[in-house]
């Protein structure tokens, strides 16, 4: 165990952790952060997401040590139910949700996508979020928020 | 029955910690008691059923012990000093929508706006028993003429008879609006809802004649409102159950079998005892479970537990599987129709058509493995569970416990979407093991291997279709047959062996009951569409199906499954859908008709009739036989497919138009455009319809072309996403076309379940429209497609 600094959505945190805790452990457990979650623990389903230097991270599979220092953005960091990051609210107007626990893996890997290419085409973002899973298959309207999105910042 | 008002029954289910968590939510049920008005009423066991609507059901087994009585309206609503509504229901919020659509229903009923409605679910502090939330069953349930539905007319008459005798004025001179009730004449003579009742009791029976508002007049049923979890949800604000956390909590994780029928040989505790955080192993017969402070630590502790297994028991070839099947021995076999003429009709048939369609075990697959936290301190628990039946779970719970049901508590919490039985049950099994073996509460979430290895499958099958066609190419005798392999399921009201956990302490799956032959029918049953849509569907002389064929036998074999198995969406009606539907397009083409014609002409019912038109008409279909002319044999081909549903017979009803591009040099399948037409009596939310008619054709897209579950000769393989696969949220999905036909006087059926279940055999017909080649096995990966062409030559 060793005492590990972690700086998550603007605030230090101090803990006391093996370092090779994945850093999935850290934010859900320590921190009590509902935003990233356990969906797989192999960096196969993209539950976990977190934004790390403006990549979207696997954080089940990312040791605490390789990140520690640096700004670790979560879902609840991007915006609040009463003011949602644009993103969050494209989601909402979409009502693009079935049982929402994809939404983590979604809306990370779609906002580090699109903030470093922001006029991506279709087949672009398709290929951008090959590696997450949504098992109610909300495809259809989470696309539209993910365009509505893109279509927002192009403005 | 007897009723009795208890205050010392406060709390009385509740661990402490349980009690402060609640309270640190703001749920205290004190407190709530005193802010709805409700009070909970201890009952004797009465047997009563919950009444399940009016289509067709699924089997209920009548109320629990405890349960709060379904004939009772305090049951169900509560209205407090404020005027605000509280609802009970046991049809819970799985993703699916139903919660937003049942406080529509309240709303409506009672005449007050949405936000003043708070609708409590599936909670066994609280709420009616109302069996699993299950099969399409929600929608039927509670907005037809019984249950919830029933509950808020009942009430919205008896406020109007009290108002009339507070303002003195005949009721058919009153009106509601609002949460308040005013004269006619005079709108400022008025008494709210709150000054009538608020806080107190109704203290009546369900009014079974009390009139539900007519669809005409609906202002908020019917419309699109928008869900309001949603916000929480896209802000990681939302407490889905992985995210409970008591004070004092452990967590834990169980050591599974490594092979299916391994019993536990031995347990070296010291392999694990000086790991950091470490609290506990737990072994209970062949359970194996670890505690630990924190969940990486038990994750550590469970990995280097040392443990000794006997060998599996074996497992027969997969390779050979579905012959396997089908020479099982013993059966139980169940007749659903038989004409008794079925072989004479052959005899004179012009021509005999056979088919043999297989179909895979496929797993529910949650994204979030399963998960639950308990707190089990001496003769009290209290679970917090993402199980589809609060009741049921708190009945098998205690016996797995050895404690009486009276003293748990079951607080349904939502997981990731679940789509039938996955792991929720089993892993409050496994929360509540750990947490009575610690004394204190425990989590537990599953590895995805944890589930993966040891889900009760959706149901593999071996589907055999034969017809007998006269010299007009008239379908004027169909014979179904199939073998359904079964292990375990929900565990009911008593049944924990049904599930891996409940195996693992000792209990026993339900028993299989051989029986051949099968006994003659004594009553009509769909049974999951066993019954083909195209049949009569008579026993006793009446036809019931949905079809003009008189000539007709369907046989099921039911036999020992090797691993568990269980309700997948759509369960069993899936896969008899995609034989049927196969089969009548393998008809239609051997009689060189239009498949959407070749249907019609065999059907009988107008609800399923309309609702192939609907989905050929919006897909533009071109009536022509199948396979399309002038299809090359090599490169890319197009072709469209259609199938339909009476689900359960009469709970639903949905037809498909898929439009494929197969690379016949690859036998690559791209779906590009799917038009699918839903029929569910009164549209209760149609957003919420729509976005149930989208998922559930791309997840049947999914499981139609890439998943099947796996095992060698002793476990299952397919035990992660890159061994069971499904399709990403980034491949190019197509085009989804929803038709929703609006029956507002019909009676209410089920919804989420429509579209899945034609999925399959639209896909596999279009396959043959484009290419002419008959793919009869799910999933039709490219390896299949290839070899169905190759078959064509």
């Amino acid at each position: 165990m060793s005492a590990i600094t972690l700086k998550v959505n603007g605030n230090n945190h101090t803990l006391d952790l093996d370092p090779g805790t994945p850093l999935l452990y850290a934010l859900s457990d320590d921190l009590e952060l509902r935003g990233p979650k356990f969906g797989c623990g192999l960096g196969q389903c993209g539950s976990c997401m977190v934004i790390v230097k403006g990549q979207a991270v696997r954080s089940c599979i990312t040791p605490v040590e390789a990140v520690k220092g640096n700004e670790i953005t979560t879902l609840e960091g991007l915006g609040t139910v009463e003011k949602p990051h644009p993103i969050q609210q494209a989601f909402i107007e979409e009502q693009a949700a079935q049982c929402g626990f994809c939404l983590n893996a979604i809306i990370m890997t779609a906002k580090a996508f699109l903030d470093k290419n922001p006029k991506a085409t279709d087949e672009q973002i398709q290929a951008a979020m090959s590696g997450v899973l949504c098992r109610c298959f909300t495809h259809v309207r989470m696309f539209r928020a993910i365009k509505r999105y893109a279509q927002e910042m192009a403005r | 029955m007897s009723e009795s008002v208890s205050k010392a029954e406060d709390n009385a289910a509740m661990t402490p910690k349980a009690l402060a968590a609640l309270k640190r939510s703001g749920f205290s049920r004190r407190d709530f008691l005193k802010h709805s008005g409700a009070l909970i009423v201890g009952f004797s066991a009465c047997g009563l059923g919950v009444e399940r609507g009016t289509v067709h059901a699924q089997v209920f087994q009548g109320v629990s012990p405890g349960a709060p009585p379904p004939d009772r309206l305090d049951s169900w609503i509560a209205i407090a000093a404020d005027g605000s509504v509280t609802a009970y229901t046991g049809k819970e919020e799985l993703g699916q929508g139903i919660v937003v659509a049942q406080t529509q229903l309240i709303a409506e009923e009672l005449c007050v706006p949405f936000d003043r409605v708070k609708l409590v679910y599936c909670d066994t502090a609280f709420t009616p028993d109302q069996g699993y939330t299950s099969g399409s069953q929600s929608h039927p349930a509670n907005f037809n003429h019984s249950n919830l539905s029933q509950a808020g007319a009942t009430a919205r008459e008896a406020l109007l008879r009290l108002a009339s005798d507070r303002l003195g004025v005949p009721v058919d001179q009153l009106s509601a609006k609002d949460g308040a009730i005013s004269v006619k004449s005079d709108s400022s003579r008025k008494v709210s809802y709150g000054e009538l009742i608020g806080g107190k009791k109704f203290n009546m029976t369900l009014d079974k004649n009390a009139k539900r508002k007519p669809p005409r007049e609906w202002t908020l049923l019917g419309t699109p409102v928008r869900r309001s979890d949603i916000p929480a949800l896209a802000t990681g604000q939302f407490e889905f159950v992985h995210n409970v956390r008591l004070p004092g909590m452990l967590h834990g994780r169980v050591v599974r079998p490594p092979a299916v029928g391994a019993t536990l040989v031995s347990v070296d505790e010291g392999s694990v005892q000086n790991l950091p955080g470490f609290v506990k192993v737990v072994v209970k017969k062949n359970f194996v479970g670890v505690v630990a402070q924190k969940p990486w630590q038990a994750s550590q502790a469970a990995d280097k537990l040392k443990v000794n297994w006997t060998p599996g028991t074996g497992l027969p070839s997969q390779a050979d599987f579905y012959e396997h099947l089908r020479n099982q021995n013993p059966t139980r076999d169940t007749l659903l129709v038989d004409s008794k003429d079925v072989e004479q009709q052959m005899s004179h048939a012009a021509t005999v058509v056979k088919a043999t369609y297989h179909h895979p075990y496929q797993m529910h697959g949650s994204m979030g493995s399963s998960c639950a936290v308990a707190d089990v301190q001496g003769d009290k628990a209290t679970l917090w569970s993402a199980t589809q039946g609060v009741w049921y779970l708190r009945s098998t719970a205690a016996m797995v416990l050895g404690m009486k049901p009276e003293n748990l508590r079951v607080i349904f919490t939502r997981g990731s979407g679940c789509y039938g039985v996955n792991g929720a049950d089993t892993v409050t099994y496994d929360a509540a093991l750990l947490s009575q073996a610690v004394g204190k509460p425990v989590r537990v979430q599953l590895t995805r291997k944890d589930e993966m290895a040891w889900e009760n499958y959706g149901n593999a099958f071996v589907l055999e279709e034969r017809a007998g066609l006269d010299v007009q190419e008239n379908i004027i005798a169909w014979d179904h047959e199939s073998w359904l392999p079964t292990l375990g399921s929900r565990p009911g009201t008593g049944t924990p062996g049904n599930i891996i956990t409940g195996l693992l302490v000792g209990f026993q799956p339900e028993p299989f009951a051989a029986r051949t032959p099968a006994p003659d029918p004594t009553k009509y049953t769909n049974n999951s569409n066993g019954v083909p849509s195209y049949v009569a569907g008579s026993v006793g002389g009446t036809p019931q199906g949905t079809g003009a064929i008189k000539s007709e036998r369907v046989l099921v074999h039911n036999v020992i499954s090797p691993f568990w198995t269980g309700p997948l969406r759509s369960p069993v009606r899936l896969q008899n859908t995609f034989a049927h539907e196969s089969f009548i397009d393998e008809l239609a083409a051997r009689a060189k008709a239009d498949p959407v014609a070749y249907r019609l002409r065999h059907l009988s019912h107008p609800r399923l009739s309309d609702a192939v038109k609907s989905a050929a008409s919006a897909a533009n279909w071109d009536p022509r036989p199948s396979p399309k002319p002038g299809i090359r044999k090599t490169g890319l081909s197009v072709g469209r497919g259609m199938a339909c549903v009476a689900y359960e017979g009469d709970n639903g009803y949905s037809a498909m138009v898929a439009e494929v591009e197969v690379d016949q040099d690859t036998g690559k399948v791209s779906v590009k455009r799917m038009v699918v037409s839903v029929d569910c009596g009164p549209i209760s939310n149609p957003d919420g319809l729509r976005n149930q008619t989208e998922g559930g054709t791309l997840q049947g897209m999914s499981r139609a072309l890439m998943e099947e579950m796996t095992w060698d000769d002793q476990k299952v393989t397919s035990v992660d996403w890159s061994s069971y696969r499904t399709l990403p949220f980034g491949f190019a999905f197509p085009k989804i076309e929803v038709v929703m036909t609006n029956r507002p006087e019909e009676e209410a059926t089920g919804a989420g379940e429509l579209s899945i279940t034609v999925v399959a055999a639209a896909i596999a017909n279009a396959i043959f429209d484009a290419t002419g080649a008959r793919i009869r096995e799910v999933p039709f990966t490219p390896t299949r497609v290839k070899a169905a062409l190759k078959q064509i030559g």
